[in-house]
């Protein structure tokens, strides 16, 4: 019997994403966390909504031609005077709240993975030049990380957006928002990357599989890609996990105080923004219920970041 | 421990260079100071008069000197948006953003690090559980947000606090204190709840993960088999132990909690520097921006000094290693 399965087990493809996940522990324990499958779920959700809100969303949020003023300010159907069409009521110029949250929460999380892919790739090439080349580039890498590190990630955040500004007039800059947002997230967070990868490859260098790949002539950059960073790719999976959720609260901050993208193409901290001026006035679900859906999608990544941490590193085993 | 010290001192003086340095380049090129201070109208010879006036005609490098001369001696120039010296506006809102950060931390370690304690010891309680899940909650919860929902609930559905300002404050010299005064600290309790709450549940789950790392050694055991009390040996032995990371971090977060008052003085319009700087960079304000700047940094890089120093003092073993080190 056992015999026969070791059979299968080699028969099966060795290669392939696929494959090695279901063979993985990584699986096997994520079938075992219900927090982590419902985390999962929910983020799904989030990302069928973002990739697709006009299929989900029950009205065109920011489609001016559907916009009605008479409904506007109207509560969530469980308050007094609430309407069966808008189940969670609508904000100031009538538009539905659950549509308004999809298109929002699809801004945020857009912006967010963005700046995320931004710092990574900053990140993750520059620790890995700087371990694999070592001496002055190392060196001057690594200060300039350790400078920044002295600096947090929003103060960043805010200097690059305030450069821009001066540097823009403030009608490019509107039309420049998202991407000003994605630079000063990938600014303020390539060194989280840049560390634990220089740190590994410095390890991975002096191992004799790279050795070997040099004596037969491999380029660098191609050991580099195709050798170290296979080896070093868990690590920044987790640190991009945990990342994309304080990339998201980065946006939303950003974009509530006014500095993030405008209320033409509003991201769920833009809407928090709209509702705050409305909360003394009694609408408060205007401010409030983006803010639980980007509270639940924070916490669902965040979950997930726990797991994938706890999951991928054999010493906690 | 000297030649230490004087090695991190001249870190210390590098940073401050190059943040200096950027902040100069950004003044400097960044949208035309003449512009700025003439406005768009003037004619060409009003700018030439006071491009030579300013010494902007001069050499990029003496520029740079005589505006690090100007900022040594306290000089950062005047606000384009207010027209007044930037230094005194700084000094004028210095004192809210240090009290509102003072206390915030306060807040943040007073529960932080008994809450860090108890999970590690009891990790099994449903307690500790409870706590754990609500630290994370508390870092899934952007402080905006927080500072939103308290105002929400204590000031628009209860009315018991104020949602804006500083309240009544007290002049001492030329530090304005909001802290001897009931509306004062009344207006202080959720700007600086909103604050605390990342911090609290940063410091805890630091205090806990460094506790489980301590009461796992062999010398806590020790103490265990020599029949001292359990408070002796989880206070003295393993919380004394677990010290040195949590007051780096909490050095370090003080820092960071200024910078994030950037944010709780916009949600509760805190007349400090954070709504100072976000009102800079909004309206382009660059001389207020590169002076903020440079002083953020003095700041962190004072802090992280007294990180190190205080490093040597809690540590003895650290003075060893540096003379190793050396040797």
């Amino acid at each position: 019997m056992a015999g026969e399965q070791q059979a299968l087990e080699a028969m099966r493809p060795t290669s392939g994403l696929l494959a090695r996940l279901r063979r993985s522990d990584l699986l096997y324990d994520f079938t075992r966390d219900p927090t982590a499958m419902a985390a999962a779920v929910i983020l799904l959700v989030f990302a069928i909504a973002g990739l697709a809100p006009q299929l989900v969303a029950p009205y065109q949020a920011f489609d001016l031609t559907q916009i009605r003023l008479q409904d506007a300010f109207l509560p969530p159907v469980w308050l007094d005077g609430g309407d069966p069409r808008f189940l969670l009521g609508t904000d100031d110029q009538g538009r539905d709240m659950i549509s308004a949250i999809i298109f929002g929460a699809r801004v945020s999380l857009f912006v967010g993975l963005a700046g995320v892919l931004l710092a990574l790739l900053i990140g993750v090439s520059l620790g890995l030049i700087a371990g694999f080349v070592g001496g002055w580039v190392d060196t001057i890498t690594m200060r300039i990380a350790d400078i920044q590190l002295t600096f947090p990630a929003i103060l960043i955040a805010v200097i690059v957006d305030g450069i821009s500004r001066a540097a823009f007039g403030q009608a490019d800059r509107d039309r420049a928002a998202v991407f000003v947002l994605i630079l000063a997230i990938g600014l303020s967070g390539w060194v989280q990357y840049a560390r634990p990868v220089r740190g590994a490859t410095m390890v991975e260098r002096n191992r004799e599989y790279v050795a070997a790949a040099t004596l037969m002539g491999i380029r660098t950059w191609r050991i580099l890609i195709k050798h170290i960073l296979p080896n070093v790719l868990t690590s920044v999976l987790v640190i991009g996990t945990i990342h994309l959720a304080v990339a998201v609260i980065l946006e939303a901050t950003l974009s509530f105080v006014g500095l993030g993208v405008p209320p033409t193409e509003p991201s769920l901290g833009t809407l928090i923004r709209i509702g705050n001026g409305f909360l003394f006035s009694g609408e408060w679900w205007i401010a409030v219920l983006p803010g639980c859906a980007l509270v639940i999608l924070v916490l669902s990544i965040n979950l997930l970041g726990d797991f994938l941490r706890d999951a991928l590193n054999p010493r906690l085993k | 421990m000297i030649s230490f010290l004087a090695r991190r001192l001249g870190q210390a003086v590098i940073v401050m260079l190059v943040v200096t340095a950027l902040s100069f380049v950004m003044f400097r090129f960044l949208g035309d100071p003449l512009v700025a201070i003439l406005g768009v109208d003037s004619t060409e010879a009003q700018r030439q008069a006071l491009r030579a006036d300013l010494g902007l005609d001069r050499p990029f490098a003496l520029q740079f000197l005589s505006y690090l001369g100007n900022i040594v001696q306290g000089d950062f120039g005047i606000s384009y948006r207010l027209g007044r010296s930037v230094e005194a506006v700084l000094i004028e809102r210095l004192p809210a953003t240090v009290e509102l950060a003072v206390s915030g931390m306060l807040i943040a370690i007073v529960i932080g690090v008994p809450a860090g304690v108890y999970t590690a010891l009891n990790r099994r309680r449903f307690v500790s559980r409870v706590l754990l899940s609500i630290s994370l909650f508390g870092i899934s919860l952007p402080s905006f947000f927080m500072g939103v929902l308290l105002i929400w609930v204590f000031t628009v559905k209860l009315g018991w606090l104020p949602s804006f300002g500083r309240g009544a404050t007290v002049d001492l010299g030329w530090w304005s204190t909001g802290l001897l005064s009931i509306s004062g600290l009344k207006a202080l309790i959720m700007p600086a709840l909103t604050l605390a709450v990342f911090q609290i549940a940063m410091i805890m789950r630091l205090v806990r993960a460094e506790m489980l790392e301590v009461v796992r050694t062999d010398f806590i055991r020790f103490a265990r088999a020599r029949g001292l009390p359990a408070r002796a040996v989880h206070y003295r032995h393993a919380l004394r132990n677990t010290l040195i990371p949590v007051i780096t971090i909490i050095g370090l977060q003080l820092g960071s909690i200024i910078a994030f008052a950037v944010i709780t003085e916009a949600v509760f319009q805190w007349p400090g520097l954070g709504l100072l700087f976000l009102q800079s960079v909004a309206a382009a304000d660059v001389t207020m921006m590169s002076a903020y700047l440079i002083l953020i940094a003095a700041l962190f890089v004072t802090i992280n000094l007294c990180v190190d120093t205080l490093y040597l003092i809690i540590d003895p073993r650290l003075r060893g290693r540096s003379k190793n080190a050396r040797s």
